[in-house]
């Protein structure tokens, strides 16, 4: 169920301002990717690029190509709906549904496309996807109680749940952590290492340790300065990335000196 | 109340204790970050019966002079509340401080100002329920006009003309309103078709309401000739004061969905469309009731758009598209301006509809409550 992505020259643009320059990156399957860099230099910008949700901002479009699994998502013809079908998205804010129930809350990319599933089928996509989202043991006893009851930790895994239930290709995080406390980061730290045996897993991090921790393989952004265009520095393993670096911006960022 | 030298003794008495010692740095930080200037700043203040023993002291002055002199009631109250007013700014200088003073003397200028908003209020429904209860009885809710000269009758026919011709102008209304907001909150951004409808919202908002009636009167009578009076043209004049009441509703609610809703609906691969019918309209939910409920009563108490348009009959008519209409309004303002003999009773079917007239939009208010709180997203 896991896909390779390929970048290839992408300008990514907010109607005029061209706010990252010819990104061109590869993605491994069934591996964790983090990408790394300051704050404004695109990260967020080319993460929404991966599924098409960045043209739902008014203006916003993108030139070049991402190719998931031999297709581009953005030739002729590609559904955007379609697209975010199969590379699911968590977001840095935890934004469960606030009128469903977390069980709704889980099956949301479903009942909200109409789609019709047996009530043992429902039940089995919720187990399914709150283990696989190691949060079935909390709340399996409150499956019909809000979603937005829950602490934010738990509501961060519920929203990474609720992406896992559609059975995307690849899992998109930006940010998943950051809004969270230090024992809920743990809690999906540790899930993330699980989902990688599934999935394709982009993550955003401005925390270097998580990006050491976690990930393979790690992409490093940078910016020249405000108004010019993010690019990707350099991209490798994460152990080289951190320990031996063949860019000087990228050994002064990740030794933070900088950012 | 502590002064520094009560701090003084307190430390001594713990050092007596043997829990701190005079050379415990701790005790010595806490003795000198003891601040002596916190205890000095306190002022006694006054009993908590003072604003209301200055009030009273208002009134007896005002009660006094009206009594005493043969000043007019207006200026007596004026005189009395500067006096009260003043006796309790003073008292509190006196006693509380100049900051305190201040304080108290605003506070003092919003509850007279609360007072005075409030005092129309209060007359008004005191009037109409005074004078509206000698018919609130069990005929006025079941009878008609119909045969009816002097004393009895009832308004049953334009309590149902109302209800029906509100019900009508809210399946017109809310419909446009809805989509109208929707178009300009989710699909129009800042296009010149949503400006335009922008612009002609704020207009319509606007117009006075005999515009609204004059409005349906020409329009019907322009499709189906002169001298036409049935419901549906009230209910139409009803609709262009009442949709734009619910646009400017309903877009507010929807402005204030978070984007990052619709943005994680889209993220699990749901269309628009979709989103907007399963996720935003749901989360906006509650205020859109509560503001529908409130744009049905704003235009549940017009007269002069239903005067022109449904006209006035006696008689309990349930078909909007057919005949003339009562309502509830219409009803009163004719019993008070044309009474028969004996004119009492005309005056009291007046009252008694206006008090009915309150008490509709009274449980249109307490309803919009209700059910904003039954649709609102919960937590627990
Ligand atoms: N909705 C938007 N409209 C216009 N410019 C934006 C928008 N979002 C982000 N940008 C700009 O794009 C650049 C990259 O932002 P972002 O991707 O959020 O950076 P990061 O996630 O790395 O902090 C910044 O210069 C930012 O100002
Ligand atoms: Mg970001």
């Amino acid at each position: 169920m896991s896909r390779q992505i390929d970048v290839s020259d992408l300008d990514i643009y907010y109607g005029s301002f061209l706010a990252v320059e010819k990104v061109t990156m590869e993605i491994k399957p069934r591996s964790i990717t983090a990408l790394i860099g300051p704050s404004g230099c695109g990260k967020s910008t080319f993460l929404r690029s991966l599924n098409r949700m960045h043209e739902v901002i008014p203006g916003a479009r993108v030139e070049g190509k991402v190719v998931l699994d031999g297709q581009d998502l953005y030739g002729p013809g590609v559904d955007p709906v379609a697209v975010r079908r199969s590379v699911g998205m968590v977001f840095q804010n935890p934004n469960p549904f606030p009128t469903m129930s977390i069980y709704d809350n889980v099956l949301a990319g479903m009942r909200l496309n109409n789609k019709r599933l047996k009530r043992s089928e429902a039940d089995a996509v919720v187990e399914h996807s709150l283990r696989g989202a190691n949060l079935w043991k909390e709340v399996q006893d409150r499956l019909d109680r809000p979603g937005a009851g829950l602490s934010g930790g738990q509501q961060q895994r519920l929203c990474i749940a609720r992406a896992i239930a559609v059975q995307p290709q690849v899992l998109l995080m930006d940010e998943p952590c950051s809004a969270l406390d230090p024992i809920s980061t743990l809690a999906i730290e540790d899930l993330m290492g699980e989902l990688k045996k599934e999935y394709t897993i982009v993550i955003v991090t401005h925390n270097m340790q998580q990006a050491s921790r976690v990930s393979d393989r790690t992409g490093f952004f940078n910016i020249e300065g405000t108004g010019k265009p993010g690019k990707l520095v350099e991209m490798d393993a994460t152990d080289t990335i951190f320990s031996n670096p063949s860019v000087k911006a990228t050994e002064d960022y990740v030794s933070g000196r900088f950012g | 109340m502590s002064s520094p030298h009560d701090t003084g003794t307190r430390t001594e008495d713990r050092a007596g204790d043997g829990r701190t010692s005079p050379e415990d740095p701790d005790a010595a930080v806490l003795t000198r970050h003891q601040p002596p200037s916190l205890a000095a700043s306190m002022h006694a203040s006054l009993p908590r019966w003072a604003g209301a023993a200055a009030a009273a002291l208002g009134v007896l002055v005002a009660a006094a002079l009206v009594a005493v002199t043969d000043v007019h009631v207006a200026l007596a109250v004026v005189v009395g509340a500067v006096v009260g007013v003043a006796a309790f700014v003073v008292a509190s200088r006196v006693v509380e401080g100049e900051r305190a003073a201040t304080d108290r003397f605003v506070t003092a200028l919003v509850t007279i100002a609360f007072v005075v908003a409030l005092l129309p209020l209060v007359s008004v429904v005191w009037t109409t329920v005074s004078r509206g209860l000698a018919r609130f009885d069990g005929a006025f809710f079941t009878q008609s006009m119909y045969n009816v000269i002097g004393e009895g009758g009832g308004a049953y026919h334009a309590i149902m003309g109302t209800l029906i011709i509100t019900g009508v102008a809210t399946l017109i209304s809310v419909p446009i309103g809805t989509l109208t907001a929707i178009y300009l909150v989710e699909y129009g951004g800042d296009n010149r078709l949503s400006k335009v409808i922008t612009f002609l919202v704020d207009v319509m908002t606007g117009i006075p309401s005999i515009v609204a009636g004059l409005f349906s009167l020409a329009l019907f009578t322009l499709l189906f000739g002169p001298g036409l009076r049935i419901g549906i043209m009230g209910s139409v004049a009803l609709s262009v004061l009442m949709i734009p009441i619910v646009v400017r509703a309903v877009e507010e609610m929807l402005r204030i969905v978070p984007a990052r809703l619709r943005e994680s609906s889209y993220a699990l691969g749901v269309p628009k469309w979709l989103t907007i019918v399963k996720v935003v309209l749901p989360t906006a939910a509650s205020g859109i009731a509560s503001g529908v409920v409130i744009a049905i009563a704003r235009v549940m108490g017009e007269t002069a758009p239903l005067l022109v348009t449904v006209g006035l009959t006696a008689s309990t008519n349930f078909n909007p598209f057919e005949g003339r209409m009562a309502v509830l309004p219409v009803f009163a303002y004719y019993q008070i301006i044309t009474p028969g003999i004996p004119p009492q009773a005309f005056i009291d079917r007046a009252w008694t509809s206006a008090l009915l007239l309150i008490l509709f939009v009274m449980v249109l208010n307490v309803g919009a409550r209700v059910l904003a709180r039954a649709l609102a997203p919960k937590t627990r």
